[in-house]
């Protein structure tokens, strides 16, 4: 391989450093802000650190369009990117794992059944159901618990089922992206990719009006016991990873349409782009089955 | 790639070179582990004598807390970082790291995650003071306020690891140079690249459990608290199922050093290589369907109990194909006892005996008996100080001459070497005995029948620390002179690390070597 001998090795350079110092000063700010205080230092943080980002990148366009980046170089983005994603699937996991956890176990117990069923003489009157409406808290002490369980839940056939359908189709428009920028037909991967982002955003709207119903007129909230915990957790973080996929189909939307990049054979950035939001699509079809269906 | 280092401490803020960040790494790790290992002497201080004397429970509690987090995440996982910034590229013939301004994040985010972390020592209600498990629900419903810092603290520094353990596999499968073969690489690259995959699947469900209480405490979620539907042991699941593989990533690199060690001082190559690659591989799957073993005494179902029980006793296997290797290698060699092999034998005998407990502990029934008594505490210390601690420091004295140009002083490793082997044996060994005699661990105070073993390891853990100074001034004074070394530095050392000069150019293999 003749480009082994020129792997691009940077010079030296400021961005992890303040890269550091945003996400130093977010963390901080972040915990600060949680635990009461003002949230200066989390918002300061954030656009320092969200500023460097932009920069980083831009360097990284930047070496790539004037041809630093050797095959060799630009297969460690992709190492990178595919591991990433891994390391996003290992979070869910643990969501999940809770989930499964709980649903099979940890609640069956509390309500009387099986080898630890004996923990049930803590709560008396539990009965384990799924979804949960009565808490143990509620079971024991009626009007006066603090843990409450929620009224109703969701009907996984309504605006989730329609959710599903427009995620599965934006995994599909992303990749006829893809497939018309390989062909190199620039006009139809920018209104393919148009496409994907505005299934993106109404994905995310309707998970805003679904929000909207549970707490205003289900009563299902983060406070409404575990069911609520897991279910706002599992789909509040599958939300945030959505806006983050649709942040970046948007930002190569941009690049695309008005800096005019990506090739027909050398595109990571988008490709990058669209197997996270191939992975989203994935985690949601994971909890469309198990919170929203079986979970009903 | 021309340029060599800008002076100032620039260099050090701005570097993407694999050398400099190792070097931060490495000293980062030993300026942590002076800070853990003082917060475990203000422990043995309190427990030198039974009764109450110097601190306050409220604060021994925090020391072990800290002292547990800052070892862990500070002083053990970034030494082996830093080892692997410098050592896995130029075994493998690559000019730096795949990524090497990442690089320079996944280090620089660990000193602010650990300033945030010792900050709450100085915070209203003191520091996290719940175990470095930090187990729900005394992490949540009874913690500090300073437990929101822990937990953004943690989070950053998975996020530094998930970047180091990426650039990692980047760099093994992509940087390699021609003709190195997957089965051709150095064992420290291959358990190198292992623990980089545990890490890439552990550390975000550590971030996911630090994420749980996080919610639970600001946010009304009921994860742990059962009046909700939720249970305290899911956070115990959770949260070893992170644990036990970061065990094993805090031992596989160790495994790594000793192997590249053993044979170049035996002067004979490793024994039984590629069985040394499967059952390293083994080992890291076996992490992942163990972590009950951690909560036997918790309440679980008995077949629970059965399955992780007899799960963990199948590690033993893949664990003894490398001790028998090293013996082997050992076999017959032409042995000589310079401090890296003095630390890489004190490594296989004293890790073996960690094992043999870590066996005892694997019994279900038996550990009934054992849980969270001090023979919990000898056993991980037996496979954390002479385990992952003593493969750090034979690998430092095994490259120190690679990177400083300069030999160390070999009497002063020896003298170094024996007060810590006598150091650790006497601080930890009665331990197993206090143990197995009911003491419980993580208290300040304890029953006078426990006294005399509880003087002996205290004494013992000062000699320890007082003699890793004698490590560091020794480090101190190779950097700055000693008898050259040469570009083998050792006189039978296999791999590419031999072939470039002593000290290594700042930049090396910008051309990739061919291997044969």
């Amino acid at each position: 391989m003749a480009s082994e001998s020129s792997y691009y090795v940077p010079e030296q350079s400021r961005l992890p450093i303040f890269a550091t110092v945003g996400l130093g000063l977010t963390a901080y700010g972040a915990a600060n802000w949680v635990n009461g205080n003002s949230s200066y230092l989390f918002m300061l943080g954030s656009i320092v650190l969200a500023g460097v980002l932009w920069a980083w990148f831009g360097q990284v366009i930047k070496e790539n369009m004037a041809g630093l980046n050797s095959d060799q170089l630009k297969k460690s983005y992709v190492w990178g990117m595919g591991w990433f994603i891994f390391s996003e699937v290992m979070f869910f996991a643990a969501f999940f794992g809770a989930l499964f956890y709980i649903r099979t176990f940890a609640l069956p117990w509390l309500g009387g059944e099986g080898d630890k069923g004996s923990t049930n003489m803590l709560w008396q009157g539990f009965e384990a159901t799924w979804p949960l409406m009565t808490t143990p808290d509620a079971a024991v002490n009626g009007d006066a618990a603090k843990i409450a369980g929620p009224n109703a839940i969701i009907d996984p056939w309504h605006l989730p089922l329609i959710n599903t359908i427009l995620l599965l189709a934006s995994s599909v428009t992303v990749h006829f992206a893809h497939v018309f920028l390989k062909k190199d037909n620039r006009k139809a991967f920018n209104w393919w990719l148009f496409a994907t982002i505005a299934l993106g955003v109404a994905f995310l709207f309707f998970q805003v009006e679904e929000y909207l119903e549970a707490y205003q007129e289900l009563g299902l909230t983060l406070e409404s016991g575990i069911y609520g915990t897991t279910f706002f957790m599992l789909t509040g973080f599958h939300g945030a990873h959505v806006t983050l996929g649709t942040i970046m189909l948007l930002v190569m939307w941009c690049r695309s349409v008005f800096a005019g990049h990506f090739k027909k054979d050398d595109h990571f950035g988008f490709e990058a782009a669209s197997w996270y939001w191939h992975f989203v699509d994935v985690v949601w079809v994971g909890l469309f089955i198990f919170v929203y269906v079986l979970g009903s | 790639m021309a340029h060599g280092p800008q002076p100032g401490f620039k260099r050090w803020l701005y570097t993407t070179n694999h050398k400099d960040i190792g070097t931060m790494y490495l000293w980062f790790s030993f300026a942590m582990f002076f800070l853990g290992g003082i917060m475990a002497l203000v422990i043995r201080a309190e427990l030198f004598q039974p009764g109450l004397q110097i601190v306050e429970p409220e604060f021994f509690n925090q020391m072990t807390t800290m002292h547990g987090l800052i070892m862990v995440f500070g002083a053990v996982m970034p030494a082996f970082v830093g080892l692997a910034n410098w050592m896995v590229p130029m075994m493998i013939g690559a000019p730096d790291m795949a990524l090497p301004r990442m690089n320079n994040w996944s280090f620089w985010i660990l000193p602010f995650a650990f300033a945030m972390l010792v900050s709450t020592l100085f915070m209203e209600g003191g520091a996290p003071n719940f175990g470095w498990t930090f187990y729900a629900p005394l992490s949540t419903e009874y913690a500090p306020p300073s437990v929101t810092f822990f937990i953004f603290a943690v989070h950053i520094m998975g996020a530094s690891s998930i970047m180091g353990a990426i650039n990692i596999v980047a760099t093994i499968l992509n940087m390699r140079a021609p003709g190195m073969t997957l089965m051709k690489m150095p064992l420290f690259v291959w358990t190198w690249l292992i623990t980089a995959y545990l890490l890439i699947a552990v550390m975000p469900v550590l971030a996911g459990v630090v994420t749980m209480m996080l919610m639970d405490i600001h946010f009304g979620t009921s994860f742990f608290s059962a009046a909700g539907g939720g249970d305290p042991v899911l956070f115990q699941h959770v949260f070893w199922f992170f644990g036990h593989p970061e065990v094993y990533i805090m031992i596989l690199p160790a495994f790594g050093i000793v192997s590249a060690i053993i044979p170049t001082f035996a002067r004979k190559p490793l024994f039984g290589y590629s069985s040394m690659v499967y059952a390293t591989s083994s080992i890291a799957f076996l992490s992942f369907i163990v972590w009950a073993h951690h909560m036997f005494t918790v309440g679980m179902p008995i077949a629970g109990e059965l399955f992780f029980m007899y799960a963990t006793m199948l590690i033993a296997v893949p664990t003894g194909v490398k001790v028998f290797n090293w013996v082997t290698t050992m076999f017959r060699g032409s042995m000589t006892f310079e401090t890296p092999m003095l630390f890489s034998i004190a490594f296989v005998i004293l890790f073996t005996i960690g094992g043999f407990s870590g066996l005892m502990l694997a019994i279900a029934p038996a550990d009934f008996q054992y849980h969270d008594t001090y023979f919990v505490v000898a056993h991980f210390h037996y496979v954390l100080v002479p385990g992952a601690i003593f493969s750090i420091t034979a690998g430092v004295y095994y490259w120190l001459p690679k990177w400083t140009g300069n030999m160390y002083n070999e009497t002063m490793g020896k003298v170094h070497f024996w007060l810590s082997f006598i150091g650790l044996n006497v601080t930890f060994f009665p331990m197993h005995f206090v143990g197995l005699a009911g003491m419980p661990r993580r208290i300040p105070d304890y029953a006078l029948q426990f006294a005399d073993f509880n003087l002996i390891a205290s004494c013992g853990a000062f000699l320890f620390g007082a003699s890793q100074l004698v490590f560091l001034f020794n480090i101190l004074r190779t950097i700055n002179g000693g008898k050259k070394a040469t570009a083998e530095v050792w006189e039978d050392a296999d791999g590419l690390e031999w072939t470039v000069p002593s000290p290594a150019p700042y930049h090396t293999f910008a051309t990739p070597p061919v291997v044969k």
